[in-house]
C-alpha cells in the first residue's frame, strides 16, 4: 500500500468518485483499487504472509479439537479447569477491551470532542475484543452450541458467570450499535446511521453500566476459588475492583499501542485529522491512564493489608508478586510521569506497552500461574497455545481487515475532497444524464 | 391530569408499601441463614476404623455403571500412585477414591475415602449459570447434564476439588461425580452403594443431625482416639459427609485452612452491588452528561458532515 501511495494512489475514503459516480461494493472491499493492484498489494505485504501460516497450521488444529473433543487439545485436567483459552482469551481480551466505554464516556457524556479522532479506533478495539473473547470461550465450552442456555433455556441468576454472559451477549450488541455507524457510512446507509446516533447517550451509558459490572464480575469469579487462587492476587472483598479498575488503564493503554502500530504500519489509512492529533491524545490517554494505574496500586495495597497478607511477600510467590507490581504497574507510572512532564511520546507509548503486559500478567497469574499454588503448575498442551495463537491472528487479521475499509481511522466523506458542493451537484447532473462518466 | 396521575401513583405507592408491611418478615430473616434442609441425609466417615480395602471404590463403579479400572480393585499399589506430586482424585471413571496416608501421630497408615462431600450450600450450584445443578431434600447435590454447557465454573468453585469432567467426548461432554447414589438409592431410603458394602462399618449413612450426635458421642467416648473435630460440621457451611479422625485431618490429607461460611458469602458483596449499579449509573452518567455539556458547543459530528448527507 506504502508503494501504491508514492504513486499516487489514494484508497478509497469517499462514498463517491471523483467524477461523481458511487462505488459499488465489491470496489469498496478493495479499497477503490483494481483487482491487479488490490491483490499484488496484498502479496507483497509480508505480514499478511506471516498471518496465512500461521492460520495454515493452526485452523486444522481448530478442527481437530471440535471432533475430538477437549481431551484432544488439552491436558483434560480436573485441577486446572480453565487453561489458556480461558485465561489468556477470556481474562486478558476483556479488560483490554474497556477502550470502548472509556472513549465513549470521554467523548459522548463529557463531551469532550478532542478525543474524537481516536474514538471509534477505541470503540472498534473494545467490540473486537469482546468478539474474540467470546470465540475463545466457545472453543473451550464443553458444548459451545448451549452458549444460549442462560440466556433462554435454563437460568441460574445467582452465579456471577449469569451476570458475565447476560452483561457480555448485551454489551457486544451495544458495541455493535455503536461501531455501525462507521459501517453505514461506509455502505452508504445515512439514514441507519442517523437513527443510532439518536441514541448514542443512551448506548454509552448502558455500555458504563455493563462494563462496570461485567468486568468486575470476571474477578469476582475468582472469589468463588479462595483457597486456590493465591492469597496475594484473591481478595474476597475488593477481586471486583482490582479487576475493574486495572481494566480502566488497559482499555487505555490498548488503544495507544494500537494506534502506535497503525500509525507505523499502515499510516496511509489515517487521515491527517487523525495524524495530527495522534501525539496529542496519546498523552491525554496516558494522563488517565496514570490515574486509573496509580489506583490501581493504591487498592492492590489496601488489599494485602486488607487481609493482612503481608507475610507472603517474602516468599516465592511474593517476589513473583513484586516482580509483577513493580514491572507492570510502577515502571509504567514512573514513565509516564516522565514522559507525560516532558512530552515524550515514544516514551508514554512504551509505557502502554508495558502496562498491557502487566494487565495480562495478573490476569494469568490469577487465573492460571499462582491458581492451585498448593497443589501444582501446569503448562498447557501445545495444542492449546496453537490454538490460542491462531485466534489471535484471526482476530488481528479481522482488525486489520476493518481498519482496512471502514472509516476508522478516517473520516467518510460523501464526496471525494476536491469536489465542491456545486461540481457535486453538476456531477449528479451528469449522472442522471448520462451513465458515462466524463473522464473515462 | 396532573393531580389525577399523582393520586394514582401515591395510591399505587401506599398499596405498595402495605403489601411490603404485610409480608412475613419473620420468615424471610430466617431464611438468610441456610444450614441445610433439616432432614437431610448424610455419611459418616470413621477414618479409625477404615482398613483401605477399596470395597467402596468396586461398589461405586458397579452401582453407577463405570467403565472397568485400569488396575482391579483388589490391587493396593494404586495407594502410591502420584501424579503432579498428588494422590490420586475423584475422576470422570471413579467417583470415590481411597487414598493412604503417613502420620506422625499414629504408627498405622491411615485411609480416607473422598467423594462429593454434598454442601449444604453447594458452591458448585452456586457458581452455575444454567442451574444444572439440585441439593436434594434427601442432601444429595445432583447434576443436570442436559442443560449444562460445560463452562467448568463449577470445579473452580468446588472447594474439595471433587467435580470431574469427560473432556474426551467431543459430543456430549459432561461433569462427573458422585451423587450420592440419589436416584437409584438414596431417593428410596436406601443407603448409598458404599455404605452399604463397607465391611469395617467405617461408613455410616443416616440423618445428618443424627450422625453429628453420634460423631461427638465417639468422640466423648474416647476422647484419646479421635481429634476433637468433625470435619464437614462447619467447612464452607457445613457438608453432608463428615469424617471422624484419628490423626490431625491435614495429616489425612483433608485441607483444614477451608472457611466456616459457605463460598457464596464471598460473593456476595459484589453480587449486592449489582442492583445498586444497575439503579443509580443511568442518573449518574446521563447527569455526568449534562453537566459537562449543557449550553456548551453542541457535538460537531466531524466522522461525517451531515449536510454532505442530506445533499
Amino acid at each position: 500500500m506504502k508503494l501504491l501511495a508514492e504513486n499516487g494512489i489514494k484508497p478509497l475514503d469517499a462514498g463517491q468518485r471523483k467524477d461523481g459516480k458511487k462505488w459499488n461494493l465489491i470496489e469498496k472491499l478493495i479499497l477503490g483499487l483494481t483487482l491487479d493492484q488490490y491483490i499484488s498489494q496484498v502479496i507483497r505485504n509480508k505480514f499478511n504472509w506471516i498471518l496465512a501460516g500461521i492460520m495454515a497450521i493452526g485452523i486444522p488444529f481448530i478442527i481437530y479439537r471440535f471432533i475430538f473433543g477437549l481431551g484432544s487439545v488439552t491436558h483434560s485436567s480436573y485441577d486446572y479447569p480453565w487453561g489458556l483459552f480461558l485465561g489468556f482469551g477470556l481474562f486478558c481480551m476483556v479488560p483490554l477491551s474497556a477502550s470502548g466505554f472509556m472513549l465513549g464516556t470521554t467523548v459522548e457524556i463529557f463531551g469532550r470532542h478532542d478525543f474524537e479522532p481516536i474514538e471509534r479506533l477505541a470503540l472498534l478495539n473494545g467490540l473486537l475484543g469482546y468478539l474474540f473473547a467470546v470465540v475463545y470461550l466457545l472453543v473451550d465450552l464443553g458444548q459451545p452450541w448451549r452458549l444460549a442456555y442462560p440466556m433462554v433455556y435454563s437460568f441460574g441468576p445467582a452465579a456471577v458467570l449469569f451476570l458475565v454472559g447476560w452483561h457480555v451477549a448485551t454489551y457486544l450488541s451495544v458495541q455493535v450499535a455503536e461501531v455501525s455507524t462507521a459501517f453505514f457510512e461506509w455502505i452508504g446507509w445515512p439514514n441507519a446511521k442517523k437513527f443510532i446516533r439518536k441514541g448514542t447517550i443512551g448506548l454509552t451509558v448502558s455500555g458504563i453500566i455493563l462494563s462496570t459490572l461485567h468486568q468486575g464480575a470476571l474477578g469476582a469469579l475468582f472469589v468463588y476459588a479462595p483457597g486456590k487462587v493465591h492469597p496475594l492476587w484473591y481478595s474476597a472483598s475488593f477481586q471486583w475492583i482490582h479487576f475493574f479498575v486495572s481494566s480502566i488503564p488497559g482499555g487505555l493503554c490498548m488503544v495507544i499501542a494500537v494506534s502506535t502500530i497503525v500509525m507505523k504500519t499502515m499510516s496511509w489509512r489515517c487521515d491527517d485529522r487523525f495524524k495530527d492529533n495522534i501525539d496529542d491524545i496519546t498523552l491525554k490517554l496516558a494522563k488517565g491512564a496514570s490515574m486509573g494505574l496509580i489506583t490501581y496500586l493504591v487498592i492492590k495495597l489496601i488489599a494485602v493489608a486488607h487481609d493482612n497478607e503481608w507475610v507472603y511477600l517474602a516468599s516465592g510467590w511474593g517476589f513473583w508478586w513484586l516482580i509483577e507490581i513493580l514491572g507492570g504497574v510502577v515502571t509504567p507510572l514512573v514513565l509516564f510521569a516522565y514522559g507525560l512532564h516532558h512530552r515524550l511520546v515514544r516514551l508514554v507509548r512504551i509505557g502502554a506497552f508495558i502496562t498491557i503486559a502487566g494487565i495480562v500478567l495478573n490476569r494469568l497469574n490469577t487465573a492460571l500461574i499462582t491458581f492451585n499454588w498448593k497443589l501444582y503448575q501446569e503448562i498447557p498442551h501445545i495444542s492449546e497455545i496453537i490454538i490460542s495463537i491462531t485466534i489471535f491472528a484471526i482476530y488481528i487479521t479481522t482488525y486489520r481487515f476493518i481498519l482496512n475499509r471502514l472509516p476508522i481511522l478516517y473520516a467518510w466523506k460523501a464526496q471525494p475532497q476536491e469536489a465542491t458542493v456545486t461540481e457535486t451537484a453538476a456531477a449528479r447532473e451528469g449522472q442522471k444524464t448520462s451513465e458515462v462518466p466524463a473522464g473515462a | 391530569m396532573c393531580k389525577v396521575s399523582r393520586r394514582r401513583f401515591l395510591a399505587g405507592g401506599l398499596a405498595g408499601g402495605a403489601a411490603v408491611m404485610l409480608a412475613p418478615a419473620k420468615k424471610a430473616l430466617a431464611a438468610g441463614n441456610l444450614t441445610g434442609f433439616p432432614d437431610g441425609m448424610g455419611a459418616l466417615v470413621d477414618l479409625t476404623r477404615c482398613v483401605g480395602c477399596r470395597s467402596c471404590e468396586a461398589a461405586c463403579n458397579r452401582e453407577q455403571n463405570l467403565p472397568a479400572p485400569d488396575q482391579s480393585f483388589d490391587d493396593y499399589s494404586v495407594f502410591d500412585q502420584v501424579k503432579h506430586g498428588q494422590k490420586r482424585r475423584p475422576s470422570e471413571n471413579a467417583y470415590t477414591v481411597v487414598n493412604r496416608y503417613e502420620s506422625q501421630s499414629s504408627d498405622k497408615p491411615v485411609y480416607r475415602k473422598m467423594q462429593c462431600n454434598h454442601c449444604n450450600e453447594p458452591a458448585c450450584l452456586t457458581s452455575c449459570f444454567v442451574g444444572a445443578y439440585t441439593k436434594t431434600a434427601e442432601g444429595a447435590v445432583t447434576y443436570n447434564d442436559k442443560v449444562c454447557v460445560g463452562c467448568r465454573n463449577c470445579m473452580v468453585a468446588c472447594p474439595f476439588n471433587v467435580p470431574a469432567y469427560s473432556y474426551s467426548d467431543p459430543i456430549n461432554p459432561m461433569i462427573k461425580k458422585c451423587i450420592f447414589c440419589y436416584d437409584s438409592r438414596v431417593k428410596h431410603g436406601m443407603p448409598p452403594a458404599c455404605v452399604e458394602t463397607c465391611p469395617t462399618q467405617a461408613l455410616m449413612f443416616g440423618k445428618r443431625d443424627d450422625l453429628l450426635k453420634i460423631a461427638r458421642a465417639r468422640i466423648d467416648r474416647e476422647p484419646g482416639k479421635y481429634v476433637d473435630h468433625i470435619y464437614g460440621e462447619t467447612e464452607v457451611g457445613g457438608t453432608s459427609w463428615l469424617y471422624l479422625s484419628g490423626v490431625p485431618f491435614e495429616d489425612a490429607g483433608f485441607d483444614t485452612s477451608l472457611q466456616k461460611e459457605p463460598i457464596i458469602n464471598n460473593v456476595k458483596d459484589f453480587l449486592g452491588t449489582v442492583p445498586m449499579v444497575l439503579a443509580i449509573w443511568p442518573a449518574l452518567f446521563t447527569g455526568f452528561h449534562l453537566l459537562a455539556t449543557k449550553g456548551k458547543d453542541h457535538h460537531e459530528d466531524s466522522h461525517a458532515d451531515e449536510e454532505g448527507e442530506e445533499s
